[in-house]
């Protein structure tokens, strides 16, 4: 029927090419689909509907394998596991308190101080300080008449938001040798001048010895970085103009309109990506494995060596014997039990912080 | 502001000189130092990244020269070496886990845009690939071991790869989705039109016209997945031998060659890091330097692979 409307719909135009090879080439393309077609459909159809469920029940085989496989050692230390704080294979005593405590202290100093840089360059790159600025600048220097200079405020913020991007792009292996041989080295006269001069402050007690939980943390702060800017932009973006506008109406400087207006209207956006940045942090490995020193202490300071959780997979997987396998299992679970925890709730808020947006539209 | 001054119902009370943009105005001085501040943050954190370029460069370009493809890492105090086989390793262990991940990433990107945009199984993968994209790449390694390690009794380059193609499915699926959305709905109504079933109007007009957008997303997944160190820690471990015993080593000739304890860049990297020999630290440098530029490339091209599919 299809081949036949197309000729009927061909036919006409008697100006073109020779009709006999149109309408070859009209029955060629479109003609109802043969039995093979709709089985082969069929077929696919199934295959991708097959796919897109073994997608979901992977994410709960992931859990329940490896709560499966951690089974005998949950039943074997119990409770007991999660508070203990030794962590010893040749006597088979097992604890993960530091290793969570850790986790929690390096990324909440990592995701903070990854969220200030990041919200900061949110708002650099979606408030039009750039275009603001150069436009300025080229005024001021009495180049406006150059053709060229026109795109340079739209380069110049690609060009910012395509290398904070490239941030999350370099491996966290190559962040920790670059932690080792930069950071430390960087951070340690500050630590010894803060643990000398205020001491008495908890979180300054103790000196840095090389490795420890601040370097840690400042790289994590780099990595979390991309990922809470650019999910606080796009918040930020998203901000309707009118509201924007309304508070330059109102007499509101740049930064009353953005402090008192613009970022709380994108507020359930910007905690939605600290979340995930933190839930990011948590699940970090190498950088904290190369960084944090690797030792079981549970300290206030900043500039004690840590461990964490993902370190201490990382650090006693390759060499564990049966015993401590089923133990690195259970900590694995926690670990798979904290981040799952913490992205189900930020992926939630951003759903929320969208949905709320759409009624101011 | 002239004109409002002289306007005769004009309150008296309002200084307008308060209103002034002027630097000596508490308000507007605080709306510039803000400026001036989130302007210097946002450069301030492309220190880092262009800080870690410098030093790849000035210690990683020293050992530069065709004896790193060569040659096999060195021992301890030994001058010269290279990573030719963490290099093939990387690129093996990749190629397993991409062969895993693209079929499926984009299998189930087609069904969710596609065939059952609306149903619940649609909104149950996007939300399984949003989980997975937060799964700490750690726990890729964890399940790959207690899958394929434990059940083949070794440790291969096959289990890295399952570990990997764990992190590459969300980024590919959710890239594909987007990607197959963007297709103009006129080109899906026009195949359907001439009695196309749904397969051939996905195979033939649908996956061609998003390939760009579908490619971007695989590159993107590659790059990660070849810079991740953690999920290959205890699956594919490391080795300081070639693949196979004949010649040419670098290519497994066997399965068994295949289901050994595979070398990677990645790898290599962590464990020279904390070596206490000069040589085997040069090294790391070295190879992090070969990692950076792979893993940069790959993004790059990815994303201009989308900036010219977006321009279409």
């Amino acid at each position: 029927v299809i081949a036949n409307e197309a000729r009927v719909i061909r036919e006409p135009s008697s100006g073109e090419p020779p009709e006999e090879s149109l309408t070859a080439a009209a029955q060629e393309i479109s003609q109802p689909p043969s039995g093979l077609d709709r089985g082969v459909d069929r077929l696919f159809r199934g295959t991708t509907l097959a796919v897109a469920w073994a997608t979901v029940l992977l994410v709960v085989y992931i859990v329940w394998h490896i709560g499966a496989v951690a089974t005998p050692a949950i039943q074997k230390h119990g409770a007991r596991f999660l508070v203990g704080t030794t962590w010893d294979a040749n006597r088979g005593e097992f604890g993960i308190l530091p290793a969570i405590v850790g986790t929690l202290y390096s990324s909440v100093l990592g995701m903070a101080i990854g969220s200030v840089f990041g919200i900061a360059i949110a708002i650099f790159l979606s408030e039009g300080f750039l275009s603001s600025g150069l436009d300025a600048a080229i005024k001021a220097l009495g180049l406006s008449d150059r053709r060229g200079l026109a795109r340079l405020p739209d380069l110049t913020e690609s060009f910012l938001r395509i290398t904070i991007e490239l941030l999350a792009a370099i491996p966290s292996v190559v962040y920790g040798l670059w932690g080792i041989f930069v950071v430390i080295p960087l951070v340690r006269p500050v630590a010894d001048w803060l643990n000398s001069h205020l001491g008495w402050f908890p979180p300054f007690s103790t000196p840095l010895s090389g490795p420890g939980l601040l370097p840690a943390a400042l790289v994590l702060a780099i990595m979390v970085l991309p990922t809470i800017s650019a999910i606080s932009r796009d918040a930020l973006i998203e901000v309707p103009p009118k509201i924007r506008e309304a508070a330059f109406g109102l007499g509101a400087t740049r930064w009353e309109a953005i402090l008192a207006v613009i970022v709380p209207t994108a507020s359930t956006g910007i905690f939605g990506a600290m979340i995930l940045g933190f839930g990011r942090a948590l699940g970090e490995t190498m950088a904290l494995a190369m960084l944090a020193g690797n030792a079981n202490v549970i300290s206030w300071s900043v500039f004690s060596p840590a461990n964490t959780l993902a370190a201490l997979l990382a650090n006693h997987f390759p060499e564990a014997g049966k015993l401590e396998v089923g133990a690195l299992m259970y900590a694995a679970l926690v670990l798979l039990a904290i981040t799952l925890a913490v992205n189900i709730v930020g992926t939630l808020i951003l759903q929320r912080a969208n949905a709320s947006l759409r009624g101011l539209r | 502001m002239a004109a409002t001054a002289n306007r005769p119902d004009s309150p008296e009370s309002i200084d307008l000189a308060s209103l002034a943009w002027s630097l000596r105005q508490p308000r507007s001085a605080f709306s510039y130092a803000m400026s001036v501040v989130t302007g210097i943050m946002t450069v301030s954190a492309l220190v880092p990244l262009f800080s870690v370029l410098y030093l790849l460069i000035l210690r990683g370009g020293r050992h530069l020269g065709t004896a790193i493809f060569r040659e096999l890492p060195p021992a301890a105090m030994v001058a010269g070496g290279g990573f030719g086989n963490a290099i093939v390793g990387t690129l093996i262990v990749v190629l397993i886990a991409s062969a895993i991940s693209v079929p499926i990433g984009v299998l189930a990107a087609i069904y969710v845009a596609e065939f059952g945009p609306e149903t619940r199984i649609a909104a149950a993968v996007r939300f399984a690939a949003k989980v997975l994209t937060g799964l700490p790449s750690i726990l890729a390694g964890v399940f790959a071991f207690a899958t394929v390690v434990v059940t083949t009794g070794k440790f291969s380059a096959p289990a890295g790869g399952v570990a990997l193609a764990l992190l590459m499915v969300p980024t590919i699926a959710l890239t594909a989705e987007e990607a197959i959305k963007r297709v103009p709905a006129k080109m899906r109504e026009a195949a359907i039109g001439m009695g196309a079933t749904p397969t051939q109007v996905v195979t033939r007009v649908i996956l061609p016209t998003a390939m760009p957008g579908i490619l971007t997303g695989v590159m993107l997944a590659v790059a990660r997945a070849a810079g991740e160190t953690a999920p290959l820690l205890f699956t594919a471990l490391f080795s300081e031998y070639w693949m196979s015993n004949t010649s040419p080593q670098f290519l497994p000739r066997t399965l068994g060659d295949l289901m050994k304890p595979t070398a990677s860049l990645a790898v290599l990297i962590y464990n020279f890091s904390g070596s206490p020999f000069e040589n085997q630290i040069e090294l790391a440098w070295t190879a992090a330097l070969m990692l950076v530029i792979i893993v940069l490339f790959i993004n790059l091209a990815g994303q201009s692979l989308a900036k010219r599919s977006e321009s279409r």
